[in-house]
């Protein structure tokens, strides 16, 4: 018997409709169709989804928290950045 | 009791899915893989869910103080009318899958038979369950194709568990007289009238698995009419255990 492991996938899965999918954690299958069933049955039995992804974790080019500095402080003082300086309408949703 | 064909008749859908759902429990912390043991208790559960929706009608039909609990835990091996399949160990994960698909393939072929039923309340319950029941048998037959078209010893593991369960299929086709007075009031399914479609169903799916179907036409019965193969005993040792030892006891 093989005692290799499966590869590691990523799931995302959509809660309701009209939201984004989002990172729910991850799992271990043989290939994609295995690893839908899987994330079926592990992350969505409690009825949380509508909609799943699966991606395999090597496949994720992930930035090194070494390089955490340069990459995200700059913008740490730069507020007008952010759009907070306009009145949103109510009927917009989801912002 | 005035029901009593109709009594025994859904004892003889239910039990099946009791046991089995008894059997896919024991593989809790056990499965082959987290994933494998979190979708094989799964399983498990909808087939109780399912039972619970029978057992309460069971006990209404009744009549008397028996609850859906007493007809689960309380009786004796031979009041229980499973078919023998459902009762075979989960010797290894070949056997498991090879036990969950033929039974999966009939239990689909039942439910769309049994949602014509007259019966409102088990045609119901055969609404509610076919989804999940649909996904049984994709399940166990992604399984089949993967370890039967898989690997020299994958197949040969899983061409063994036909091998040895597929003696216990024919017993699903057969009558009881529960089955015979209620196919007759249109409330029951004619069983009878299901093994053709179940063997072409299997036979392809079993084709795409690179696996055969043994030549054998020796079959076993016996399960639906109370006479269990040896394993019933143990089965029901742990499922009783705790009501046996702490009458009435409630979670």
């Amino acid at each position: 018997m093989s005692t290799k492991n499966w590869p590691l996938w990523e799931v995302f899965v959509r809660s309701k409709n009209g939201l984004e999918h989002r990172h729910f954690g991850s799992l271990h299958a043989a290939d994609a169709d295995m690893a839908l069933e899987n994330a079926r049955d592990v992350y969505t039995r409690r009825n949380e989804g509508v909609s799943i992804w699966v991606v395999e974790s090597k496949n994720i080019t992930a930035s090194n928290p070494q390089h955490n500095g340069e990459m995200f402080e700059p913008a740490q003082d730069k507020v007008y950045r952010h759009p907070t300086f306009y009145e949103l309408p109510d009927e917009v949703k989801y912002m | 009791m005035k029901n009593e064909n109709l009594y025994n008749y859904i004892l003889g859908i239910a039990d099946n899915s009791l046991i089995l759902g008894q059997r896919l429990g024991e593989l809790t912390g056990h499965g082959p893989s987290l994933e494998t043991d979190i979708a094989c208790t799964n399983i498990s559960l909808d087939l109780f869910g399912q039972v619970r929706s029978y057992y309460q009608y069971a006990a209404k039909i009744a009549g008397d103080n028996r609850t859906e609990d007493d007809i689960a835990m309380l009786r004796k091996e031979r009041e229980y009318v499973n078919v023998l399949l459902v009762e075979q160990p989960n010797t290894d994960f070949a056997y498991t899958m090879t036990r969950q698909f033929l039974f999966d393939v009939y239990h689909l072929l039942y439910l769309q038979e049994l949602q014509k039923s007259t019966d409102l309340t088990l045609s119901a319950i055969a609404a509610k369950s076919m989804k999940e029941v649909s996904y049984h048998q994709r399940f166990s037959s992604d399984w089949m194709k993967r370890l039967g078209d898989g690997t020299k010893e994958s197949n040969q593991k899983m061409q063994n568990a036909i091998d040895d369960l597929w003696r216990y299929t024919d017993e699903l086709f057969h009558q009881t007289e529960a089955d015979i007075a209620m196919v007759k009031e249109g409330i029951g399914v004619d069983v009878t009238a299901l093994k053709e479609k179940y063997h072409q169903i299997v036979t392809s799916i079993l084709e795409e698995s690179t696996l055969t179907i043994p030549e054998s036409k020796y079959f076993q019965k016996g399960g639906k009419l109370g006479i269990h193969t040896e394993h019933m005993g143990y089965i029901l040792t742990e499922l009783q255990y705790m009501q046996r030892t702490y009458p009435n006891m409630e979670w």
